[in-house]
């Protein structure tokens, strides 16, 4: 079973779609980069993978996962950085699924959060507050809170924007770890290079799937021209799509 | 001397005991509450709050005289109807808490004093705009007492979605469907707090005794937890503090109780450890790393 299934997927905002009718699936234990120009929809696509954007049309399945085994890392974390909270209380909070409301974290999960944040390079960072940190060190952190999260499904939204090339390579390193684990990791980026040596499954998105497949074959001048040349359409006057009526008449 | 001044006034009086127990509860319910309005930069929200609560607390009265139970009722009714309704048009329509809760407010403000005007008494609501913290029964306090113990449970309830969604939403609202209830029961507390507070201080002051210490605490820690405590003892010495200087000038305890308050606030504005003046003017010199 796949672990997503797009069955004829619209998001977008206020009837207007930003991915428009998307069909296809990721296997369990692919690793898929989502690629495409600014306003693509790739931010909207992994927005509606982690449900907190409803499609306008057709669905998403997530074969058997629920909210608990999705973790997600968004592109500009609406993250209150002033807010007063340690790195081990913020790396902390990873464990959700496994604390709740009132579950209290042991010795073992003690260990297993220092063990974490080691993990990802910021030995000693786990008493300074959050908004003390740097861009790449608040970074690592966020992917020391994925790692916690020990999810089957991991979404990363352009998780090396603004990054350096030695923290790009740290965390990328922890992508393909995951990768190895069998979990599913799809994420939206940009660097070309790095989807070619890194990513053996890549979706070229340009509101509507430019084409999807194997990173070699579909990584192609042609699809970039094709995902490059999308119109940003943002009409308020649009007509109701008309795609659908389209598919039941030829049904 | 110094016993008398500092001591006497509650070893004599049972009046001057009560209005201090009323304080410590309302402190230890209080401030905490007033640290998450500062750190979710709602502050102001609190203020918007209090207003809700008059016309409701006004709408009790004109119905059942100066009965607190029925000035109280009609404070949370309007507070949560009020706190909710607002939550629920921000939350489903993306429309900013602080402008769906000015519309809300300044409706129910409308509302209240048109409600006043058809009555057409001249009413007396010094009591409900000022408080007055000395004239507190063994029943109010009893009300006092309950709803900071409420307080304190709930919070302890919501206390981790709070502090998650307070940080980072999105995170909170991936994993789990929390983060809706705690922020709505967040401002029920708000509400119970600041009609906590209209018994002793009035509306127009209520939200003083848990934005004033939250100010204060910001200026001494950066921890969450170690925050929450200053707050809550430097709203229990200004209450302590307040009420001595009431009982010895005569001044009105509500304000005196905020005045002492907002003294505490600007020592911590001009010394405070974390980001106060005179330690920004006077840094010392920079560390090695």
């Amino acid at each position: 079973m796949a672990a997503v299934h797009f069955h004829n997927v619209t998001l977008g905002y206020d009837r207007h779609p930003a991915v428009h009718h998307l069909n296809g699936e990721i296997a369990p234990g692919a690793l898929v980069a989502v690629i495409g120009p600014n306003g693509a929809g790739k931010s909207t696509l992994l927005r509606g993978i982690v449900g907190i954007l409803r499609p306008l049309d057709g669905s998403i399945h997530l074969g058997g996962l629920d909210s608990r085994d999705i973790a997600y890392l968004p592109q500009s974390a609406d993250i209150d950085r002033s807010f007063p909270i340690s790195v081990f209380d913020f790396v902390a909070t990873g464990l959700w699924r496994a604390t709740g409301l009132f579950g209290g974290i042991g010795k073992a999960a003690r260990e297993k959060i220092l063990r974490t944040i080691a993990s990802v390079g910021l030995n000693g960072f786990e008493n300074r507050t959050i908004g003390t940190l740097s861009g790449g060190q608040m970074q690592r952190v966020l992917f020391a809170r994925v790692l916690l999260q020990d999810a089957r499904l991991i979404v990363l939204d352009e998780p090396f924007n603004a990054i350096d090339s030695k923290t790009t390579a740290d965390l990328l390193a922890l992508v393909k770890h995951w990768h190895s684990e069998g979990r599913t990791v799809l994420a939206a980026l940009h660097d070309m290079e790095m989807v070619r040596t890194h990513f053996a499954e890549t979706l070229i998105l340009a509101r509507g799937p430019v084409a999807w497949g194997p990173t070699a074959e579909v990584l192609t001048p042609e699809n970039l021209l094709v995902a490059m040349r999308m119109c940003e359409a943002f009409d308020d006057s649009a007509a109701a799509c008309a795609a659908d009526d389209a598919r039941s008449r030829a049904a | 001397m110094v016993y008398d001044a500092l001591i006497g006034p509650f070893t004599e009086f049972e009046f001057m005991r009560r209005a201090l127990a009323a304080v410590i509860a309302l402190s230890l319910a209080g401030a905490p509450i007033g640290v998450f309005l500062m750190l979710r930069r709602m502050s102001l929200v609190g203020d918007a709050m209090a207003h809700a609560i008059l016309p409701g607390a006004a709408v009790g009265f004109l119905l059942s005289g100066l009965n607190l139970f029925a000035m109280t009722a009609g404070g949370l009714i309007a507070g949560f109807a009020v706190a909710i309704l607002s939550g629920l048009v921000a939350r489903s329509t993306g429309l900013k808490e602080d402008a769906s809760l000015a519309t809300f407010y300044l409706a129910s403000l409308a509302l209240g004093v048109t409600i006043v005007s058809i009555k057409g008494t001249n009413i007396d609501l010094l009591h409900v705009l000022f408080g007055n913290i000395l004239a507190m029964d063994d029943q109010t306090l009893l009300v006092v007492a309950f709803n900071a113990t409420v307080t304190l449970l709930v919070l302890a309830v919501i206390y981790r979605p709070l502090v998650i969604e307070s940080v980072d939403p999105l995170f909170l609202r991936t994993v789990s469907r929390a983060g809706g209830p705690a922020h709505l029961a967040f401002l029920a507390l708000v509400v119970i707090n600041l009609v906590n507070g209209f018994q002793a201080l009035g509306t127009l002051l209520a939200v003083g005794l848990m934005i004033l210490p939250a100010g204060i605490a910001r200026f001494w820690s950066r921890d969450l937890t170690v925050m929450i405590c200053i707050a809550v003892v430097a709203a229990a010495v200004s209450g302590y503090a307040g009420l001595v200087l009431s009982f010895q000038t005569r001044v009105p305890s509500g304000p005196a109780i905020i005045l002492v308050a907002t003294v505490f606030y600007i020592v911590s504005v001009l010394f405070g450890r974390v980001g106060g003046i005179v330690r920004q003017l006077f840094p010392g010199r920079h560390l090695e790393a």
